[in-house]
């Protein structure tokens, strides 16, 4: 007979390593498997982790994680071709230990730490190996085979915590083939440069982070989004747009990003700077209504893999965490009742809901697809809202009730009831 | 040298030379039916939003370049025909990110 584990784990990212880790904690034996060579050689995001979720699992562990800057300032440009609306807050409130609200990491080097910890909370981490399939016996996950020899290994549960592209969630029939439209493909680009210019380039303090969301021109008007954050010494840029944009458009990603580098308003920030790694991502960006069955008789689905990212506010990793966090209590309680029916199982899928993962995703179910169908707001109103802003601010002579009238009389061009509409839908959305 | 030359000529050959793939001797991505390709796809989208141009067609047939594969999944979602059958290449193997 072969090893039985308590819990098997399909991924070694934040949510994975999350449940794992909280799971061992409380005497679960976990095994954890991941197809990398090592935890992150498969994983990319912008950069962006939050303090918070993973506070909850590891207390002050921004003393020993390796992350790059706490940041203490959040830019957002709404770009033209040759202009910018610039919108941020800067704070000193985020450069306070205490109040520390997120940082930049480079994932390869923290999902490598965070499955240390787990590993030191008794986690059983084997890496290279992927999952082919969940066993199944008579509706009810029992193990996993992988592409080991004798690779099959049985569990009272599997976490499915296997990414984007869950292929092992599409097999267990929990969702259907992903829509390009409920994708981001994300290319980037991580830019050595010195800390002292990256301090100097982004009025930073050492020690101190800046991020950058940029929309409109840095997507050519396609619903995406575009990044510039800086970390230790270096900067990660990159830019997303749904998949259906891209195939519509036959905009390569790569030619986007270079666009995007070769900005005026962004080329400054990167001048002289150094390419070392190029990377390729999706990011669920399908919502509320893209999340699968998240609960099956001994299986649970988490993180990317259950769709869980806030593409509005750039949340994904601490949504993962949480869900893994979900997860683990689940399994818990279910150790305790010696069941791992999809029905006692089900309090995991009721607290994503009712936690701020389910909340958030569903204040937002809409935006992705509003945004996708109705252009305008990228394409149209981010290059008027730039030359409304230059009309305003250039001294010319002209009065400024003239200068406001002919800015007025420029967004009802498209029509008063079409524009009244679009505000009405965007607050809508949005509210 | 200057960044301004560096950013100038940063092709996706050059972007794909930052990355590190550990190839293995099979393909993890197969087009199901090329004929398909040739006579019911005029655009031929993988050519283009592939971010590693894995996909390059080639007198009548695409070719797969697997070995500069990020594993991103858009192939296997953004083909209009679901022509395209996507694994994980097997354990170990494939794109190794080292650093974001």
């Amino acid at each position: 007979m072969p090893e039985k584990f308590d819990v098997i784990v399909v991924g070694a990212g934040p949510a994975g390593t999350s449940c794992a880790y909280l799971c061992a904690k409380n005497g679960l034996k976990v095994l954890q498997i991941e197809r990398g060579e090592y935890p992150g050689a498969k994983n990319v995001m912008g950069g962006v982790l939050y303090k918070q979720q993973l506070e909850e699992i590891i207390p002050e562990f921004w003393k020993e994680a390796p992350i790059e800057r706490p940041i203490v300032e959040q830019r957002m440009w709404l770009l033209d071709e040759e202009s910018a609306i610039t919108l941020g807050y800067k704070g000193q409130a985020w450069a306070n230990e205490e109040n520390y609200n997120n940082f930049t990491i480079l994932r390869a080097k923290f999902d490598q730490w965070f499955a240390k910890k787990a590993q030191e909370q008794g986690v059983t981490l084997i890496n290279e190996t992927v999952v082919d399939a969940c066993l199944v016996e008579e509706g009810k996950v029992i193990g996993v085979r992988t592409d080991r020899p004798d690779g099959d290994v049985y569990t009272d549960v599997v976490v499915l915590a296997d990414g984007v592209n869950s292929l092992l969630a599409k097999q267990l029939g929990f969702h259907e083939e992903i829509e390009p439209a409920q994708v981001a493909l994300t290319v980037m680009e991580v830019l050595n440069l010195p800390a002292e210019t990256i301090n100097e380039r982004f009025n930073l303090e050492d020690g101190q982070g800046c991020t950058i969301e940029m929309f409109g021109d840095a997507t050519k008007g396609h619903l995406g989004t575009a990044f510039l954050y800086t970390n230790k010494e270096s900067l990660n840029i990159g830019v997303g747009t749904t998949l259906s944009s891209l195939v519509n458009s036959k905009m390569k990603p790569y030619d986007l990003l270079e666009y995007v580098k070769n900005h005026p308003i962004v080329k400054p920030l990167i001048k002289g700077a150094e390419e070392a790694e190029y990377l390729a991502h999706l990011i669920p960006e399908g919502g509320y209504h893209a999340i699968p069955k998240l609960v099956g008789d001994g299986v649970i689905v988490a993180g990317d893999a259950a769709q869980l990212v806030n593409g509005i506010h750039r949340e994904g990793s601490n949504m993962a965490m949480k869900s893994g966090s979900f997860a683990a209590e689940a399994i818990l309680l279910a150790k305790q009742t010696g069941k791992y029916t999809e029905e006692v199982l089900d309090i995991y899928r009721e607290k994503v809901y009712e936690s701020f993962i389910g909340k958030d995703l569903e204040k937002y179910k809409d935006a992705t697809e509003t945004l996708e169908n109705h252009p305008q707001y990228l394409k149209e109103y981010i290059p008027m809202l730039n030359r409304a802003a230059r009309t305003f601010f250039t001294v010319d002579g002209i009065s400024k009730q003239e200068k406001q009238r002919g800015i007025f009389n420029m967004f009802m061009e498209r029509g008063k009831i079409r524009t009244v509409q679009d505000m009405y839908r965007a607050w809508k959305v949005m509210k | 040298m200057e960044g301004d030359e560096i950013m100038a000529k940063a092709t996706i050959e050059e972007k794909q030379y930052l990355v590190r793939f550990r190839a293995d001797k099979e393909s993890h991505l197969k087009i199901l039916d090329q004929t398909l390709c040739l006579e019911k796809c005029p655009d031929k989208p993988c050519t283009y939003f592939c971010p590693g141009e894995v996909y390059k067609f080639e007198g009548d047939r695409i070719q797969v370049g697997y070995e500069g594969c990020h594993e991103c999944g858009s192939c296997r979602i953004g083909c209009p025909h679901d022509n395209i059958e996507w694994k994980y290449p097997k354990g170990g193997y494939g794109v190794v990110f080292r650093l974001a």
